[in-house]
Parts: structure tokens; sequence; C-alpha cells
């Protein structure tokens, strides 16, 4: 009963707390549909911004219907787009 | 020498950059780019060096058209001054590791120091001088605290010989300073913290949206009324007025030059609104009527802003924003154009995706009514009652909804995903917000002033010459058709090319009653935008896309003024 169990970011409850475990699909998500310009991935965003597998990471608030997800890393706030929030996996307490 | 001011977003650069500069500070653009940065000076002993506000980034690997700017710019410098956030200091040291791999000097400025404390953080700032081999100095940008120590300190900066790491090697350096040099001790969240979460929790954050937008309108309405009131037009009509009326006399008032530069005189007097000549109306459309409401817009937009309430705004805003094709962000631009267009559309350069700038500057140009505009909006038809202003407003606003709802569905592209940090609050610094104002205030005059002053020549003469009357009869069809309006209305939307706020104007004497007012001011906010809008729409989205946001215009115009005739 005690295992811990792995959900997305944007599954987490508010007040929720876990340790970042991988980011999903993380290369070339930008690059899609015509758009000519920087190809840089979300991944090396959301690293530059605090956030890489084994931080920890609270949940400070979602927005309702697929709003964005604001993340406590540190003692700073990233705020995450729902579809981006889906592809961080978490180990959750 | 150059000395170049580099940190995260949101460390306090800016209030630094105001504390260690005088007073003359220019922006420009990094050359063949759209990013801005800002240029001042500073003695250093008997040295004059020059000071550059590199654009906020947190890593040199580019991830953005700013962070590829800022790492560009680092190969320009001979000195960097990195402001690191000492209350989130593991993330900052990665930006502060990529530099002291670079063959330049660099000083630590450990910034927001003060707040450290009754976060429960706890820095040993001699021991991380030590590890990272360059001088670290604790400073408060805000109060000015440890400036004047930073600065004596700048001889010492030190490039120390460290190889080119990859990003893990980076990470784990930073792992062994941070156990070394930090203790994070729990502590209660203070009320101010409360305050931040719940801005952008969706329950408690709609109503305090609603409270925040109401008292800045509220404020910089009394403050522009004000300036208005008791600064501008007693200026004009005492002192200038009377300078004018003995030109006027000089002039033999009349003929062509009295027509240019006094224009036409009401019982014997000069009307600032009316006169249309270059040295009245020209004036003081500009600078009595416009500059109080530009100057109080941006005077509380940059407080609002330095306190760090504008990233909650654009999270709680997000979903709705990405339903008319823009993300939570496209809200600062938007806000922007309440002031004035030209830098809101400069400002669209934030948005990441060609398609998120031009449904963004579109929908600015079409649908937010400028400063200038609101002004005469409300001077005009608040005479006849709040709701009918009211219904000019909700009218725009009903059209950026439904608007951006359509471009969205139909303009090809995708807009990128949110991904912002939310800075805590901060007491904004007083240098910095002034600073601020003064470049956005004086950007303003330099951009609109010589067009403003072209515009009402050109009216002056285009109206000698019965252009208007030509133009007139041509469009009367449509003005009066479709819009209800007399002919006259005509020459309104004409010069409205020109010049919003004149145009506004125009609609005074037409005797008009109050729906066709109504009318009148949303047709003419949402006509072309005035042509110092104009020239920045093109500058930024090329002729295509300029030719593609016009037709736009014209249609949703016409089909938004017909309606409403039809309804009021």
């Amino acid at each position: 009963m005690n295992e811990k169990r792995q959900i997305t970011v944007s599954q987490m409850g508010a007040g929720q707390s876990g340790t970042v475990i991988q980011i999903l699909g993380g290369h070339g998500h930008h690059r899609s549909r015509g758009h000519g310009g920087h190809g840089h991935s979300f991944a090396d965003r959301l690293h530059s911004l605090g956030i890489r597998p084994g931080k920890r990471v609270t949940k400070v608030s979602g927005m309702f219907m697929r709003g964005p997800v604001t993340l406590q890393v540190d003692r700073a706030q990233v705020a995450i787009g729902f579809g981006m929030a889906s592809r961080i996996v978490v180990e959750v307490d | 020498m150059r000395i170049l001011l580099m940190g995260n977003p949101n460390v306090g650069k800016s209030a630094f950059f105001s504390r260690i500069t005088g007073v003359k500070v220019i922006a420009s653009n990094y050359p063949g780019t759209t990013v801005e940065f800002i240029k001042g000076s500073m003695k250093l002993g008997a040295e004059e060096a020059e000071v550059i506000d590199v654009p906020g980034t947190y890593t040199l690997e580019p991830t953005s058209k700013a962070e590829e700017v800022a790492s560009q710019m680092l190969q320009n410098g001979d000195l960097v001054i990195d402001i690191v956030d000492a209350t989130n200091l593991e993330r900052n040291l990665y930006l502060t590791q990529e530099l002291l791999e670079r063959q330049i000097p660099v000083i630590v400025a450990l910034n927001i120091w003060d707040d450290t404390k009754h976060r429960g953080i706890s820095i040993d700032a001699a021991k991380l001088e030590e590890l990272l081999g360059v001088p670290v100095v604790p400073t408060v940008a805000v109060t000015g605290q440890g400036i004047k120590e930073l600065v004596d300190r700048i001889p010492e900066a030190t490039s120390p010989p460290l190889p080119e790491r990859t990003r893990d090697e980076r990470w784990a350096a930073i792992g062994n300073i941070i156990s070394e040099v930090q203790i994070i001790t729990h502590h209660h969240h203070t009320w101010r913290e409360h305050l931040e979460d719940a801005a952008i929790k969706p329950i408690s954050g709609l109503p305090i949206a609603a409270f925040v937008l109401a008292i800045s309108f509220f404020v910089i309405r009394f403050i522009g009324e004000g300036l208005i009131g008791y600064v501008m037009e007693p200026l004009f009509e005492n002192l200038w007025a009377p300078l004018m009326m003995k030109l006027s006399v000089l002039l033999g008032s009349g003929g062509f030059w009295h027509d240019m530069l006094i224009g036409k005189l009401f019982d014997g007097q000069i009307d600032f609104f009316q006169s249309m000549g270059v040295l009245t109306t020209g004036l003081f459309i500009p600078l009595g009527a416009v500059l109080p409401y530009i100057l109080s817009f941006y005077l509380i937009l940059g407080i609002v802003e330095d306190v760090g309430y504008l990233p909650r705004l654009a999270v709680l805003l997000d979903n709705f924003m990405h339903r008319i094709g823009l993300h939570g962000y496209a809200i600062i631009p938007t806000m922007l154009g309440l002031g004035c267009c030209v830098p809101a559309i400069m400002a669209t350069r934030i948005l990441e995706s060609r398609r998120e700038r031009f449904i963004a500057a579109t929908l600015i140009s079409i649908a937010i009514p400028c400063a200038a505009s609101q002004a005469m909006i409300f001077g005009l038809v608040g005479a006849h009652g709040v709701h009918y202003v009211a219904m000019v407003y909700g009218t725009l606003f009903a059209v950026w909804v439904v608007l951006g709802f359509v471009l969205n569905r139909t303009v090809r592209g995708f807009s990128p995903e949110l991904l912002i940090e939310i800075p805590p609050y901060r007491l904004p610094s007083w240098r910095a917000v002034l600073t601020k104002l003064w470049m956005r205030v004086y950007g303003f005059l330099r951009e609109a002033m010589p067009i403003i002053l072209l515009a009402i020549f050109a009216i002056g003469i285009l109206y000698t010459l019965g252009v208007f009357d030509a133009i007139a009869n041509f469009t009367a069809p449509v003005v009066s058709g479709i819009f209800g309006l007399p002919q006259g209305a005509v020459v309104a939307i004409v010069v409205g090319f020109l010049r919003k706020d004149v145009a506004i104007g125009l609609l005074a004497p037409l005797a008009l009653s109050a729906g066709q007012l109504v009318v009148g001011c949303v047709v003419l906010t949402m006509f072309f935008p005035c042509i110092a809008a104009f020239v920045v729409l093109a500058r930024e989205l090329g002729v295509r896309g300029l030719l593609m946001a016009s037709g736009i215009m014209i249609a949703a115009t016409i089909i938004v003024g017909g309606l409403l005739n039809l309804i009021l």
C-alpha cells in the first residue's frame, strides 16, 4: 500500500507535492505545424525554469477547464499550460 | 568600457540599472532584431562606463529570441554584473555558472537580500564568493543597500578558469555549492504569500482581477482628468491662447497661413478642439488632452507591472485568451493598447508565434481604444450619460471577443502554450517606475508628435482643396445608408486615419443624437488605426499581414457599424 504513485502534474491536486521523474516527448514539440521559428523544445525551457527530473514540486493551483497549472519549485512559482503539464510525470508522496 | 547587467527575469534588474546609472537613459533595438534593450552610463573612478540592461534570461543556451540577443550581447561586453535573486539561488546560479565559463570578468550581486530572512533562507555570502571565485555582494536594489559596495568592487571582477561543461555537470556543481552556502528553514506562509496565491486561484483570482482593474482605471481617470482640468487647460487657455490671438491679428485674421497655423475662429476666439490650426488644435490635442492620459496610464501600468501582478492576470485569463487564439501573456500588449497602439503593437513581439502576433496586433488595432480616443469618447459621449459610454465599451469588448474567436478558427499556424514564471509581489522601486514612465512618454512624444502636427497640416490643406467634400459625396451611401450618420461625419472618418482623437472631436459640431454618437465612436475606433499605429503595424506584420488586417478591419467596421445603427 505504501508504493509510490506516478501521475502527471495536470492530475495532481492543489497542494499536492511530488518529485519530477521525467518530461514526456519534450523534443520538437514547438516545431509543429509550419511554425518557422526557433525549435527549442519545451523540456529545455522547463529545465531553464528549474523544473527538471529529480526536482521536488508542489502544485499551487490549477485553473478550471484545462487552464494553466501553477507549480512551486523551490521558492519560485511557474505557470505551465495544461498540455505541457500533462507531460510532466511526477512521483507523488 | 561596457558593463552588462545580466540575470534571470524578475530579479530587480531594472531597479538595479536605475540605481547605478544617471539620468541619460535610452532604449534601442538590438541590430537586426526587435528585442529592445536599455542603455545608460555610470562613473567608474575617472572613467565613464556604458551600462547595458540586457534582456532577462534564464540561460545562455538560447530558448527564446530575447535569450539569443542576450547571449550575442555578451560577446561585445567587457564586464558582467550578474544579478542573482537571493531568494531563488539554485536556479539563478545556472546562468552564473554559464557566465563563469565565458572569458569575461564577472561580479555577482546577491539581490533581494532583504527578503531572504523572512522566507527562511540563510546564505553565507563570503563562502559563496570563495566557491564561485568572483566577488559576491549582497544588495537590495530597491532601497540602494549594498549598491555602493558593489560598484567599489567592480575592479575586482574576474573570470575564473572554468572549462565549458554539460548541463548536468553545471547542475551538479550548483548542487554542491548550494549544500555548502544555503540553509533553508521552514517558514509559515506570510499574508503576502497568501495574497500571491489567492490571485492565481480561479475562485479568488477573478474578483481580485476585477478589483485591481477597476481601481486602476479609476485612478488613471482621476489623475488624467486632474492634469487636464487643473494644469493643461488653464495653461493653454490663459497663457497660450492670448499669444495665439496676437499671432492671429498679426496674420490679418484670415488667409492661408492663418488657417493653417491658427485655424478657424469661433466667435472671434480660438477653440482648441475645433480650430484645427497646427499651433492651436495641433498642439493642444497631443499635449493638452492626450499626454495627461498617457502619463497617468503608464504610471499606473508601471506600478502594477513592477508589483508583479500582471503575470497572475495572464495565468487567470490564459484559458479564455486561448479561445481567441492567444495565450494569457497577450493581455499585456492589449492593456498597453489602452494607452497607445504604437507601443502596444510593438509589444506583441513578446508573443512567440507569427499567428499570435498577427491576431494580437489585429485585435489591438481594431477593438482597443487608445487613451486619446478614450479621453474624447468620455468627453463627447459621456455628456449624454454613462450608459452610452458603457455601450461603446461593451460593443468594442464584444468585437474583441467575437473577432478573436473567428480569427482563432481561421488563421493558420499554432499558438504555443503558456510557460511563465510568477514572481512574488514586491514593493516597486520608484526610480525604476519613473525611468520606465519617462521612456514610454518620451517614446510617445517622439513617435507621435511629428505625425500629429503633419497630419493637422495635411488636413488643413486637403480641406482647403475641397478633397473632403469629394470623398464625402463618394462614400455617402455607406456613411449615411449603413451607419446612419450625416455626410459631415465622413470628414471625421477620413481624419481618423491620421488622428483618432481629433476625428472624434470632429463629431462634436455635427449635433448628433446620442445613438449616432455611439455608432460614430465605435466606427472611428474600429476603422483604421491612426497613421502612427498603421506604420508600426506595417513594420510588425509585413505588407501581406497589413493588407489582411486592413481587410478584416474594413469588413468588421461595416458589419458592426451597420448592426449598431439598426439596433439604436
